[in-house]
């Protein structure tokens, strides 16, 4: 066979028949995500840069931006809400994770009995809608019912008891501790399953050492679980920085008392769709979209490019 | 096992303190809405903490609720609404997720990267958009436009939870069925469906409860009559009825246990055997 021929071989396709059913395997999934999140997604972005003028949508270049940024009232109530989604994600992670990676840990002592029950006992806020955890809550801190008042009396603390949610200072930390307590089981479920795939040679090969106890907690287990305390803590802050139901629940649309428990998802709400006398305005809230969008996009890429990305991962 | 270093009791007996603790603080809203539903409403404001006795008990408040024909049409929608996306979600998600851990093509790993975006950003950040699209094909008030909605919403994470679970079935199986002759539509449906089955709860899990609670979206899309869910219902109706704690706590005592029955049913698929359990 000459050169000629061997080339000739070689460039002729090879006849494959077009396999359709990789098609059809993707397309439900590919076009009900396209058409109802991402399409959305990408023309909400594109509504923050127009705005009616004289009653019809007009490219308005970064006007809406400026006028978020630059107007005094609407810069005002934008800083608050950030300010307070910031505390609202701080007290998250202060408290929720910690407790949930302590209560994990708990969990996972060996020989442990009623493991099953405490976990289920746990999480079964997290299974809760916000209006009845957001209900429940407001009823027991109210001072009418006195459930509150009368709880702090065992321990001695009854003169401490305010009615919380109703004063501007700690309303906002009353409601990151309700939904802290709303949402712990889903930091202790990661991070208790992180904890039970550590390899048990492992773990004996640390009593071998002389290594039990809270310092085999601190030498070896949490080195091996920070992966998934580095998930939690995304989770949290995506979790967090589009949060809304809670507070609307607890101190509805105007997240008051004086807007003291305002928070982005609940800005984005009230400017979007209104409220009351406002009437809902369409390219401001898509701005405030765009803006929150931003806002987690650079707390997702940090977390993949800046943390994730040195975290020390274990094969066993 | 046997040669690990035995926890004193003294260990244990903390270890069970904090447990129990924190199980208090947990049940205990819970438990407190409970019972004062069964409770007349002189009991409720005079003795919260007292459990319902026969000289207090009352069902006025069940009444009250049971009573509101809407209620039940509430809980109708929610359970519509639910499952129908669950069922889309797992059947939409493993597809893909089969396409994309089984088939080597070109763009394979983009569209991979595609879906996981989704995972991460909220898909409540194109509502002003998602609620103009179903205003123009006049789906604004029913409940496709929740259904359609929540699809979109749980397919990234059901791939990426999914197709983890496809790459671990095994090649034999799939190639002996297709020297049998199976169709790839039936290896899908009959070989690998099946197999994958822990990893479907465990997503009807992650997929159910943000949708059953959700109230962002009822509250947009549908917030009519006929097609409220049971989250948005009850909300309203603590506004209606705000001074009637009898019917309010009844309400949010009946709202609870639909999603308790779901989660008992699935609990077991949701963390695998633990040590202690083994």
């Amino acid at each position: 066979m000459s050169d000629a021929d061997m080339t000739e071989l070689d460039d002729i396709p090879i006849k494959r028949p077009v396999r359709w059913h990789i098609a059809v395997f993707l397309a439900p999934a590919f076009i009900v995500y396209s058409a109802i999140m991402v399409l959305p997604l990408i023309e909400t972005l594109r509504l923050s840069f127009y705005n009616l003028v004289d009653g019809v949508p007009t490219f308005v270049g970064l006007s809406n931006y400026r006028v978020l940024f630059g107007d005094l009232r609407w810069s005002h109530d934008f800083w608050n809400a950030l300010r307070n989604n910031l505390i609202f994600f701080a007290i998250h992670m202060c408290v929720q994770n910690p407790i949930g990676i302590a209560l994990a840990a708990l969990l996972s002592t060996p020989k442990l009995r009623f493991v099953a029950f405490y976990r289920t006992a746990i999480f079964l806020p997290t299974l809760l809608s916000f209006v009845i955890v957001g209900f429940i809550w407001k009823l027991i801190l109210s001072p009418i019912w006195g459930v509150a008042p009368w709880l702090m009396s065992l321990v001695g603390m009854k003169s401490l008891f305010a009615p919380w949610l109703g004063q501007s200072g700690p309303a906002l930390v009353a409601v990151s501790l309700i939904s802290n307590w709303q949402y712990i089981g889903i930091p202790m479920m990661l991070i208790y399953a992180a904890l039970l795939s550590i390899p048990e040679e492992v773990i004996e090969a640390a009593e071998c050492d002389g290594i039990t106890g809270w310092s085999q907690f601190w030498k070896i287990k949490l080195p091996l679980i920070l992966p998934a305390i580095g998930i939690i803590s995304i989770l949290t802050f995506v979790g967090n920085f589009n949060a809304f139901d809670l507070v609307y629940t607890i101190q509805g649309a105007l997240a008051g008392p004086d807007m003291s428990t305002d928070i982005l998802g609940t800005f984005l709400y009230r400017t979007f769709f209104g409220f009351q006398l406002q009437l809902g305005d369409r390219s401001m809230g898509a701005t405030i979209a765009t803006v929150m969008f931003l806002i987690i996009l650079a707390g997702v890429s940090f977390y993949l490019f800046a943390i994730q990305r040195r975290m020390r991962r274990y094969q066993f | 096992m046997s040669n690990r270093a035995r926890m004193s009791p003294v260990r244990t007996g903390f270890v069970h303190l904090a447990l129990a603790a924190y199980t208090l603080i947990a049940l205990f809203p819970v438990f407190l809405t409970v019972i004062n539903s069964f409770k007349d409403r002189n009991a409720i404001f005079r003795s919260p903490l007292q459990v319902p006795l026969p000289s207090t008990f009352s069902l006025i408040g069940y009444k009250t609720v049971l009573g509101q024909a809407d209620f039940l049409n509430y809980f109708q929608n929610s359970f519509v609404v639910t499952i129908a996306s669950i069922v889309l979600v797992l059947l939409f998600g493993a597809m893909a997720a089969f396409a994309l851990s089984e088939y080597r093509f070109r763009g394979n790993a983009l569209m991979g990267l595609y879906m996981a975006i989704g995972i991460m950003i909220p898909i409540r950040l194109g509502t002003v958009a998602i609620l103009q699209g179903m205003v123009e094909t006049g789906l604004v008030n029913t409940l496709t436009a929740l259904i359609l909605v929540y699809t979109a919403q749980g397919i990234p994470l059901a791939i990426f939870i999914l197709s983890e679970f496809m790459r671990g079935v095994s090649d034999d199986l799939k190639n002996a069925g297709r020297i049998d002759g199976l169709s790839e539509y039936a290896i899908f449906f009959r070989l690998v469906l099946p197999l994958v089955r822990p990893a479907m709860a465990t997503v009807a899990v992650f997929t159910m409860i943000p949708i059953w609670n959700d109230l962002w979206f009822p509250l947009i899309l549908a917030p009519s009559e006929a097609t409220k869910t049971v989250t948005l219902g009850s909300q309203i109706f603590i506004g209606q009825f705000v001074t009637n704690w009898n019917a309010v706590l009844a309400a949010l005592s009946l709202a609870i246990l639909p999603i308790l029955v779901l989660y008992v049913i699935f609990a077991r698929q949701l963390i695998p055997a633990s040590r202690q359990e083994r």
